[in-house]
């Protein structure tokens, strides 16, 4: 059941929170259907926020050097290629020399490949190569939030979570509590950074610098309500031209954080991005935990005294 | 286009979302790819094959746009009964002199114009080739008499049609599956989608860049794209034409007003010593007597454009200081400098947000090169390796260069950023847009306009004494430009409202290139650009929002010429000025008030009706007739066949590359015969098909970017945001190379040319695909060219790799397709590397005296070399 202060189901944050007559709740829509890839998400977060670099990596998974979100990584772009075609793309590679043993040589290596597991290493037709920029979820229910012994992380009057550096005491609880792993703390300073949705730029009627630098729109910013229209919208557009594997994902309120401030639409299974399939806000359970506990406290005073007025007869 | 051009992407990706098909071709699954409806992976250096198959295929099945191939290409022209064409002689045309590997193209020209004077003399095009002059003949559309003889039925076995189409009956489906490695299957649907895409209702867009200017064929490479665009009907209307994409940010401004050697503003040609002895000679020689077009008015433009230079003391009676301009005498291209540079022959060198050590092609002889000077200043963001490469370059490793003998003293100067200083820039559209400056550039950093203002400055103080002659060039020169700030920055503006031009008398700005004079009233510092600062307002500052104008958007900064936005776009109508469809309705004659009318500027006298025929004795534009939508093109007419302008031949032809792995099976001739070679030890080449021993570097490379840096890095390996992006130098690798050549994803390998060696880390990816070419597997490997020795990543430079073979017309490199050798783990270092390359050239049989057989065609023409 919701109620005031609840730590699950359907929410709206900011009256939540306290504030009075808030503006509309914020948040982003991503549509990774129309991603390119450019990383202008990457730069133009750093720029703004003045966010380090965090060092030269070469991953090789893919184009994405930057491995996932943390402390000095608020927007992340995945990349995944994945012999399957979109749509109904025609096969690209079809009736080309593809497949072990093409070339002078024939012996099979064992080299670790770019198929997934299972997958027929023989021969492939199709290509795809997914492109996803992720970022901090503003949960509905946000544990980070929840867990803070400082005040730190706080709500703001857009429904989005905001870490104050200038509180953080550097614990790391929000850390372990985020469902999806975004949130981390930086090593040269301690404290815990993330996503702020770009609260000073919103302050001043300005969109986040990602969604401002995106070429495409593929990060689109605005009121959650009409983003989540638009999405339905999107989703029911790319389905009916045959790109079925679209699907929305943190769109949900009733899902395990109450549905996300910034929610997705995707082309595959969220694992393939490295998403969660089922996060949940990791206080959702206290409620029941701490019945359980009380439950179990008292069952322990009961036998308690059962023993005791046993051991007098 | 995703990757190089991201944020002009959206708009592809905005077509899409409307329902256009994006169909992208390319030797690579890119970001462009990921995207596409269609992916076509074919093999590098192979495109006019590509395309000559889907012209065969549209002339074949008869699915040209025939009203409009009638009416406004040169389809119906008839050509002369001396052409003789590649099918008959085994690639090459009629007129080919090998001695100097060049054409004489009187045989080329329409039917009853050949002795026609011009540029159809042989002595000529061996001057052509030295002074890229190509590239001024494609701008100005070539000098042939307006009146020719046509055929409207096409049936002419000489008419263009006829002629096009047997030049192109062997690029059939099963050609094309064999020479470009892409299944007829594929290579069907693409030529089904292109022609039912095309016609009254629908139109198609050509897009290409780089990919296809940087071969030895790359002028025919373009050349092809626009004869499909033609016998489509796609050139001149809305959502068709050939979007000619450039290598980056105002590069097509630096063509504009050009810092090139063969051109002077406005694409009017740089005089050539004994071409152009006199101003009549040159101004003749622009205007093409008794030519259709605009280029009739030539003679003012030039003459605008020499008191924009020197002012007062341009006079009719000394030829407005004609003799000032300097004079081409060869081959003054930048790789012949930087061969002239290795032996001496060069004393100085300004290097301007240039990086040759990194970006051009043979890296190597770019440095040794540079390292043989007398002084070299380099004005850049951050020390680029061109300022650094006597220090840490490759060669100093090798021991080929010792720093303290390096003779070159190299000044490095710090230049401002492109925020720090207004200006315009001009994009592929040929817009041009205002930037305002930002922010003061610290320290001694300063724009590129105060350097050359106070350097001229300066000199003329030096030379202010001189009573020599040859000083004269210099004093004269109007340098009045007004500076303002602490720096004495001159003004853009006043820059800008020079190139516009303006009446002498009252300093009035002119509003059209119409207005420049011949008689020394006007000044014009580019007639393209007249224009942009038209009533004394910037126009190239405006910036009206798209949300408060229509799709054409006029108002958003200013392109050339005369703010046309849709070149030609008198064919947006049929002959009688009527849109072709009501979907693609563009421009139309607007009968009831004479005039051409529609969201753009019309590219056409606006009161010219489609009816008016020109009397037979007419030049210039009154010979424009109310049909002929090409008004640059001397017989007003799109080219399917080019009589004139072009030094490798009238139509397109496919030669392997430079370096190919494989002899042409097509014709005979192998590579382009007229293609510009340097044979020198500086610049070995590997070998190729007939010649023996090809198979020492048996993979293709091609090179291109990445979204994350900018071409030679200077501008991204310093920025620590981009470079952790992409952080390392790297080779892109099929599954099947990997496995071929035990190659290991994140591991090392290098790649081998006759050059040099270069090392990278080794991306294993399913996005490179072996081909099928000539019934044997091909691997292809891809490198990016951003890596240098310095900034926060570093690498080896790609262009290491690459040899200077040009194509023929303008002189640019061919740099998308080589041959190599891959092989696991790190190159040698030090004296080693040498060794290693100088082995791999001692198997491959290149020796320092190396000869190319260039000419090959009557060699019998046999499929792949053995292994």
């Amino acid at each position: 059941m919701v109620s005031r202060n609840s730590l699950s189901g359907p929410l709206d944050p900011a009256p939540d929170a306290g504030y009075v007559d808030p503006p509309a709740r914020k948040g982003f829509f991503t549509d990774t259907s129309v991603c390119i890839g450019c990383k202008a998400c990457e730069v133009a977060c750093k720029e703004w926020n003045d966010v380090p670099a965090d060092g030269l990596n070469l991953l090789g998974m893919s184009f994405d050097n930057t491995g996932s979100l943390g402390a000095d990584s608020w927007r992340h772009v995945a990349f995944i290629e994945q012999s399957r075609p979109i749509g109904e793309q025609s096969p690209p590679f079809q009736d080309l020399p593809t497949g072990p043993g093409m070339g002078t040589e024939s012996q099979f290596l064992g080299m670790p490949g770019s198929t997934l597991p299972g997958a027929s290493q023989d021969g492939r037709t199709d290509m795809r190569w997914l492109m996803a920029s992720d970022v901090c979820k503003h949960c509905t229910h946000a544990a980070c939030l929840d867990v803070c012994p400082t005040g730190s992380l706080f709500r703001t009057e857009f429904g989005t979570v905001v870490v104050q550096p200038d509180i953080c005491n550097g614990c790391g609880y929000c850390v372990s509590a985020c469902p999806y792993g975004v949130i981390d703390r930086r090593e040269t300073d301690g404290r815990a950074w993330k996503c702020t949705l770009c609260y000073d730029r919103l302050k001043g009627d300005l969109e986040p610098a990602c969604a401002k630098a995106c070429p495409t729109d593929s990060i689109q910013y605005g009121d959650l309500d009409e983003l989540r229209e638009r999405a339905d919208r999107r989703l029911e557009q790319l389905q009916g031209s045959g790109v079925t594997e679209a699907r929305l994902y943190g769109h949900d309120e009733n899902d395990g954080v109450g549905g996300d401030g910034a929610f997705f639409l995707l082309l595959d299974e969220p694992e393939v991005y490295g998403l969660p399939p089922d996060p949940v806000v990791t206080t959702r359970d206290l409620p029941d935990m701490w019945r359980h506990a009380g439950l179990a406290a008292a069952v322990m005073a009961a036998s308690a005294v059962l023993a005791f007025i046993g051991a007098r007869r | 286009m995703a990757e190089a051009h991201p944020v002009g992407f959206q708009w592809v990706m905005e077509a899409k979302a409307r329902g256009a098909k994006v169909i992208h071709v390319d030797p690579r699954f890119t970001r462009t790819s990921a995207v596409a409806d269609t992916f076509v992976p074919l093999r590098a250096g192979s495109d006019v094959a590509f395309l000559g198959g889907i012209i065969n295929y549209v002339l074949q099945n008869e699915r040209d746009f025939r009203e409009y191939v009638v009416a406004y290409t040169n389809a119906a022209t008839i050509v002369s009964e001396d052409f003789v064409d590649a099918s008959d002689l085994d690639g090459l045309f009629s007129g080919f002199d090998p001695e100097t590997r060049t054409y004489d193209t009187s045989s080329w020209q329409y039917a009853g114009t050949e002795g026609h004077e011009g540029d159809a003399s042989s002595g000529e095009s061996h001057t052509d080739r030295e002074t890229a002059s190509g590239l001024q003949h494609e701008s100005h559309g070539g000098a042939t008499p307006s009146q020719t003889q046509r055929d409207e039925t096409l049936q002419h076995p000489r008419c263009v049609y006829q002629v096009l189409k047997r030049h192109f009956a062997r690029y059939t489906a099963e050609t094309v599956e064999r020479v470009c490695g892409v299944p007829q299957e594929t290579f069907l649907e693409v030529c089904e989608a292109w022609a039912s895409n095309s016609g009254r209702e629908r139109t198609t867009m050509l897009v290409y860049s780089v990919g296809w200017t940087q071969h030895t064929t790359g002028v025919q490479y373009i050349r092809t794209g626009a004869i499909l665009q033609l016998l489509l009907g796609n050139v001149g209307r809305p959502g068709g034409g050939v979007m000619a994409l450039r290598g980056h940010a105002s590069i097509q401004g630096s063509t504009d007003i050009p810092t090139l050697f063969d051109l002077l503003p406005g694409y009017l040609p740089m005089p050539h010593h004994e071409q152009h002895e006199t101003l009549q000679m040159w101004v003749d020689d622009m205007s093409h007597l008794g030519q259709k077009g605009f280029w009739s008015d030539a003679g003012a433009y030039g003459i605008s454009l020499l008191k924009a230079y020197w002012g007062e003391a341009a006079t009719v009676e000394n030829d407005y200081c004609y003799d000032y301009l300097p004079r081409m005498t060869g081959d003054h291209g930048t790789y012949q400098q930087v061969l002239d540079m290795i032996e001496g022959k060069i004393s100085g060198y300004f290097l301007l947000g240039q990086n040759p050590a990194v970006g051009s092609a043979n890296g190597k002889a770019q440095r040794l090169g540079m390292a043989n000077l007398d002084w070299l200043v380099v004005r850049d963001l951050f020390l680029i390796e061109s300022a650094t490469f006597w220090q840490d370059g490759p060669e100093v490793a090798t021991g080929e260069l010792v720093p303290e003998q390096c003779r070159t003293e190299v000044f490095f100067l710090p230049a401002a950023s492109h925020v720090e200083k207004e200006g315009t820039f001009t994009q592929t559209q040929r817009l041009l847009q205002w930037r305002e400056k930002a922010v003061e550039p610290e320290g001694d950093c300063r724009s590129e306009l105060w350097f050359f203002y106070h350097l001229g400055r300066m000199v003329k103080e030096r030379l202010a004494d001189s009573t020599q002659r040859r000083d004269r060039a210099v004093l004269d020169l109007v340098w009045d430009y007004p500076t303002h700030g602490v720096h004495d920055e001159p003004s853009a503006e006043a820059v800008l409202m020079e190139i516009n031009g303006y009446r002498v008398a009252d300093r009035s700005p002119l509003t059209s290139f119409t207005e420049l004079r011949d008689d020394g009233s006007t000044v014009g510092g580019c007639w393209i650009y007249t224009g942009v600062y038209a009533d004394g307002v910037n126009q190239a500052a405006r910036r009206t929002p798209r949300s408060e104008q229509d799709a054409v958007a006029s108002e958003w900064g200013w392109a050339w010429p005369a703010n046309r936005r849709l070149l030609y776009n008198r064919a947006s109508a049929d002959p009688e000025g009527r849109p072709w469809s009501e979907r693609k309705k563009y421009m139309w004659w607007e009968e009831g008030k004479g005039e051409w009318t529609g969201p753009d500027v019309p590219d056409f006298e606006r009161n010219k009706a489609p009816s008016y025929r020109a009397p037979d004795d007419a030049s210039g534009v009154a010979a424009i007739n109310g049909d002929d939508p090409f008004i640059m093109q001397s017989d007003g007419k799109g080219w399917l066949y080019a009589p004139v302008g072009l030094l490798d031949g009238p139509m397109p032809t496919h030669y392997e590359a430079a370096e190919s792995p494989f002899r042409n099976s097509i014709y005979g001739q192998q590579g382009n015969p007229t293609r510009k070679v340097y044979e020198d030890a500086a610049n070995p080449t590997n070998p190729s098909p007939p010649q023996p021993y090809a198979d020492v570097f048996p993979f293709i490379f091609t090179t291109s970017r990445l979204t994350e840096h900018h071409t030679a890095g200077g501008m991204s390996r310093y920025v620590e945001y981009l470079a952790e992006l992409q952080p390392a130098m790297f080779v892109e690798v099929s599954p099947e190379l990997a496995q071929e050549r035990a190659l290991e994803h994140l591991g090392w390998a290098h790649v081998v040319t006759a050059r040099a060696a270069v090392e990278a880390r080794v991306l294993v990816t399913d996005r490179m695909v072996p081909l099928r070419v000539e019934n044997r597997v091909v691997h292809q490997v891809w490198l990016p060219y951003h890596w240098g020795q310095g900034g926060l990543t570093t690498g080896d430079s790609a262009n290491d790799l690459l040899s200077i073979n040009l194509d023929p017309n303008v002189l640019i490199q061919e740099s998308k397709v080589g041959t190599c050798d891959v092989r696991p783990g790190r190159r040698p270092t030090g004296p080693a590397l040498l060794d290693y390359v100088a082995d791999y050239r001692r198997r491959a049989g290149v020796a320092g005296d190396q000869r190319i057989p260039i000419v090959t065609a009557g060699q019998t023409s046999t499929s792949a070399e053995g292994h």
